[in-house]
């Protein structure tokens, strides 16, 4: 018969025209999302970070600018480079996250937001001062030792650097907060 | 005395609504009936193959991602299966069960797309689409569970997968595997006995199965032909000897066919789901490579079973860190060479839909 | 003008201000009130004029007022059966977006291209909103609320939206385009193959009253319409809707295949009055059925002018659930549709109507039943045969093999 099959066809519209809608309005209401994703910003501690540039030599694109200078802090025996410039530009990043898979001291994680839009091309240049006064919100993507703890970038308290890593102890890591306070001090203006 | 006609030339421009991508076809009509057909494409054209060979291995795992942009994780593992032919690693089972949950949900999401534009361009005014891309997105969510990302994935590496999944992804999984039967019936009962879609679809663009062998043709295509050829039985990879399910074939060729062999793909790669999901044990999902991997000198071709066809990379090492050749096999590409034999005697309204039924994405085409 | 000095309290009163005097005052129309109006004597004609233009434009801007209503409902309501909101950011839930989408056409450039004949592609949009407005002339609108009661409405309201098939053309040919050409050569045969259908499934109606005036059509029914000519209402939906290129009919605007037809070349306010031309034909087609199938005004609780706006929005409604579900139909096929299938069913359906009239000149209630019960079987027999004969031979083969 031949219109039994559009007959079928106007029973579903006419089904799904009483069910609840499928949109979220943002920005009133915004979609929920996973721990593990890939956010525009980036999280970095300097307490943490030695300098050594695997995340600029691992990224596809060449888009994270490193530039330091030997501490008087040991540089012999492994001691840590001081950062005068870490520039990651997001206007042409990727996101896909090798720069953190690199990094083996897990000073650098993925962001959690995804609304870092700007007014200028030059203002989507993240800087070294812009990670360090940022609210750290690390995305569990590839730490498993925040996704163990349950942690939850959009909604938990922001993360310092002595809970974030993997390590036992902190030992090597206690004379780093008053390195970097002295090397502010020396290069303030 | 005859009436003197003369054949004209339209030029179906770059920007169209429904070209699927950059596509420029140039056709010549008598009257509305086609007489040929003369694609041009390259718009789209990035180097992917160029670039691929100043990158490192993990980093043309970015660039492939690109390729076929709506079905990224099945470019990942096609591209992963030839490095590990390469160096000759296995990854673990593990490892392995995730990628073919990964790819066969890929593949749904890559058929809803398919089928919700092939049904946008016989003019339902986005109705079924709107519908598709509805589980589409809760297919994304799954995405960003096990990757954090939606589209350009990343999530396959040398020797495995990138990262075990969270433990909310089973519960969601599970939850998508109850209804998603559910709504593939709601597309069906919209679209398929519509007698306005048999109309237009049945009967229409046929293409016989020695035209689509004699021309590399692969994927759905080549399967509504009546010739039942699929990489996963045919030539099984990672685990796909395990699963039990079906090679949907169809009879007759036509867009009719192309459109019904996607939705049951997309019901028997719920089958694989379940039976994945049953079969899975704990255990490591990567194995203990490198960082860089540096793979010894040789050759390897490795081909999937993506949504629109077979999908091969052949790779040339030289011992380096990068490739020294990066070799695409693109299906979409291929199949386009039998885009005269199906349209010409063709209209201009069918020709939409029967280039809508190959299911032709533009990133593929051009790389 | 005597019906409309009785019928129309708003005209009465204007009239009588400027144009009474001893002729219409006392105990006629103007009554003891009004002794002198404004005007000298010899100049009842300005009044007229003046009280008719202002019933006019009272009307025509009621009009599209409502035709900017009805498409804020119509995103709304598509976005509903796609399982999403419609626009709800302009203004309290959205209501200013037709505004909005007058405002943006207002402010666009007016292009005319340089081998177009402009005269001709002028006028063409002008041509194509005028007589959806002509057909408000003869609607019932409620009780006793019409602006003429011409004793050929329904005659005057086919005759009139048939233009449509001649604005497409013009706007088509004026444009200089191929696609456009195309896309006007589409609907010219479309829409002159939609007439034969949609005239002899109103024959039915009309020979069931005996009369063609839309008021009393509306006042012949003691069951409504719809449930005695099913048959009639079923070639007029699918015919109207091909008449007004709305989903599945509308491959002459078709997107995805010829960019848009007979109005690819226009834009600015133009482009505006070929789109407000169509909704508005919409909304006219409604009213039109709403008077010959449910029976005009009536209904027991509301004022009549209320019950008038639903049944008409009710139409709308399934005009728009119809383009939200199906495909649209290759030319061919449409064409088949028209000739093959709904000819055969409207002359159908003015034999059995003929024969029933023929029988039962007078009828009772009971047998106006009885006649229901006819027409129904008669309707759902006569789909499914013309079904089954089309669909064997409705989907042609469309390949034809070309020596390249």
């Amino acid at each position: 018969m031949y219109g039994i099959g559009l007959a079928k066809g106007f029973l579903v519209t006419l089904k799904v025209f009483f069910r609840k809608p499928f949109t979220v309005q943002y920005p009133e209401e915004r979609l929920v999302q996973h721990p593990r994703f890939r956010g525009e910003e980036f999280v970095w501690y300097e307490e943490r970070c030695t300098g050594c540039a695997s995340c600029a030599k691992y990224c596809p694109l060449g888009i994270i600018k490193i530039v330091t200078h030997p501490s008087d802090e040991k540089p012999l025996e492994g001691g840590f480079y001081d950062i005068d410039v870490f520039d990651i530009d997001i206007g042409r990043c990727m996101f896909c996250g090798l720069c953190v898979e690199a990094c083996p001291y897990d000073a650098l994680f993925m962001g959690s937001g995804f609304e870092e839009g700007q007014y200028n091309r030059r203002d989507l240049v993240i800087s070294a001062d812009r990670l360090r006064v940022a609210e750290k919100h690390p995305s569990t993507w590839y730490r498993p030792q925040l996704e163990e703890r349950g942690y939850n970038p959009h909604k938990d308290p922001p993360v310092s650097w002595e809970q974030v890593g993997r390590e036992n102890s902190l030992t090597h890591l206690s004379s780093r907060p008053a390195k970097i306070q002295e090397y502010d001090k020396r290069n303030q203006p | 005395m005859p009436l003197k006609t003369e054949p004209i030339t339209v030029n179906i421009g770059p920007q169209h609504p429904s070209t699927h991508g950059v596509f420029r076809i140039r056709v010549t009509f008598d009257g509305e009936v086609i007489i040929d057909v003369d694609p041009v494409f390259g718009y789209l054209h990035r180097g992917s193959e160029k670039l691929a060979e100043e990158r490192t291995y993990t980093q043309v795992i970015t660039l492939t991602d690109r390729l076929d942009y709506v079905s990224s994780m099945t470019n990942n593992q096609a591209y992963v299966l030839a490095c590990e032919k390469l160096a000759d690693i296995k990854a673990p089972e593990r490892g392995m069960y995730l990628r073919v949950i990964a790819a066969e949900l890929q593949r749904i999401a890559s058929h809803l797309v398919a089928t919700g534009f092939l049904v946008n361009d016989l003019g339902a005014l986005a109705t079924p689409l709107m519908y598709c891309f509805r589980e589409r997105e809760k297919i994304l969510d799954l995405f960003e569970m096990l990757c954090g990302a939606r589209v350009t994935l990343t999530y396959m590496r040398v020797g495995g997968v990138f990262q075990d999944a969270p433990e909310d992804f089973w519960v969601f999984l599970k939850r998508f595997l109850e209804e998603m039967p559910f709504h593939i019936d709601e597309y069906e009962q919209l679209i398929s006995e519509n007698e306005i879609i048999l109309m237009r679809t049945k009967g229409v663009g046929i293409l016989s199965s020695s035209t689509a062998i004699n021309g590399s043709v692969s994927g759905p295509v080549l399967r509504s032909t009546g010739y039942s050829w699929d990489l996963r039985k045919a030539d099984p990879y990672e685990v796909y000897d395990r699963f039990d399910f079906d090679v949907v074939v169809g009879e007759q060729g036509d867009n009719y066919d192309r459109y019904k062999i996607r939705i049951n793909e997309m019901r028997q790669s719920l089958r694989i789901l379940n039976q994945c999901v049953e079969q899975i044990a704990p255990g490591p999902v990567r194995t203990n490579s490198p960082l860089l991997f540096r793979p010894p000198v040789g050759e390897a071709y490795a081909h999937v079973e993506s949504p629109k066809g077979e999908l091969g990379f052949y790779i040339v090492s030289d011992g380096g860190v990068a490739p020294y050749r990066f070799k695409i096999r693109s299906p979409s590409f291929i199949n386009l060479t039998i885009l005269r034999e199906l349209v010409v005697g063709l209209k201009l309204a069918d020709m939409i839909v029967a280039f809508g039924s190959i299911d032709v994405n533009m990133g593929e085409v051009d790389r | 003008m005597e019906s409309l000095l009785e019928g129309n309290s708003l005209f009465r009163w204007t009239y009588c201000l400027l144009a009474a005097n001893e002729g219409n005052s006392g105990p006629g129309p103007c009554g003891e009130t009004l002794r002198n109006g404004l005007l000298p004597a010899g100049f009842e004609w300005v009044a007229f004029l003046i009280a008719g233009l202002g019933i006019v434009m009272l009307l025509i801007n009621a009009f599209l007022l409502l035709v900017m209503l009805y498409t804020y409902m119509e995103r709304r309501l598509i976005g509903r059966f796609h399982n999403r909101v419609g626009p709800n950011r302009t203004g309290p839930f959205g209501l200013l977006q037709p505004v909005a989408d007058a405002i943006k056409l207002l402010t666009k450039e007016d292009l005319v291209p340089a081998g177009a004949d402009r005269l001709v592609f002028n006028i063409a949009p002008v041509l194509m909103i005028v007589p959806v407005l002509l057909v408000l002339a003869v609607l019932p609108f409620g009780e006793n609320s019409f602006l003429a009661n011409i004793n050929v409405g329904i005659l005057f309201v086919l005759a009139v939206t048939s233009m449509n098939a001649l604005a497409m053309f013009m706007g088509g040919w004026a444009s200089g385009n191929r696609f456009a050409m195309f896309g006007g050569m589409r609907a010219v045969a479309q829409l002159v193959s939609y007439e034969v259908p949609v005239v002899l499934s109103v024959v039915g109606i009309v020979i069931y009253t005996g009369s063609l005036s839309m008021v009393s059509i509306v006042e012949a029914q003691r069951i409504p319409f719809i449930l005695l000519q099913p048959l009639a209402f079923f070639i007029f939906i699918a015919g109207s809707s091909a008449e007004m290129n709305r989903s599945p009919f509308d491959l002459v605007e078709a997107e995805s295949e010829i960019v848009a037809g007979y109005h690819t070349e226009y834009s600015g306010m133009k482009f505006g009055m070929f789109q407000l031309a169509e909704f508005g034909a919409v909304l006219v087609t409604s009213a039109v059925m709403t008077t010959l199938f449910l029976d005009g005004w009536n209904g027991p609780v509301l004022p009549s002018h209320l019950w008038f706006l639903l049944k008409v929005f009710f139409f709308a409604f399934i005009m728009i659930w119809i383009r939200a579900t199906l495909p649209r139909l290759r030319m061919d096929q449409v064409m088949d549709f028209a000739w093959k299938f709904l000819f055969p069913l409207s002359i159908i359906n003015m034999f059995v109507t003929a024969v029933e009239v023929l029988v039962w000149n007078e009828p009772t209630l009971v047998q106006l039943w009885f006649m229901v019960g006819i027409n129904m079987l008669v309707a759902i027999v006569g789909v499914v045969v013309f079904s089954l004969i089309f669909s064997r031979k409705g989907i042609s083969p469309p390949r034809r093999k070309m020596s390249v």
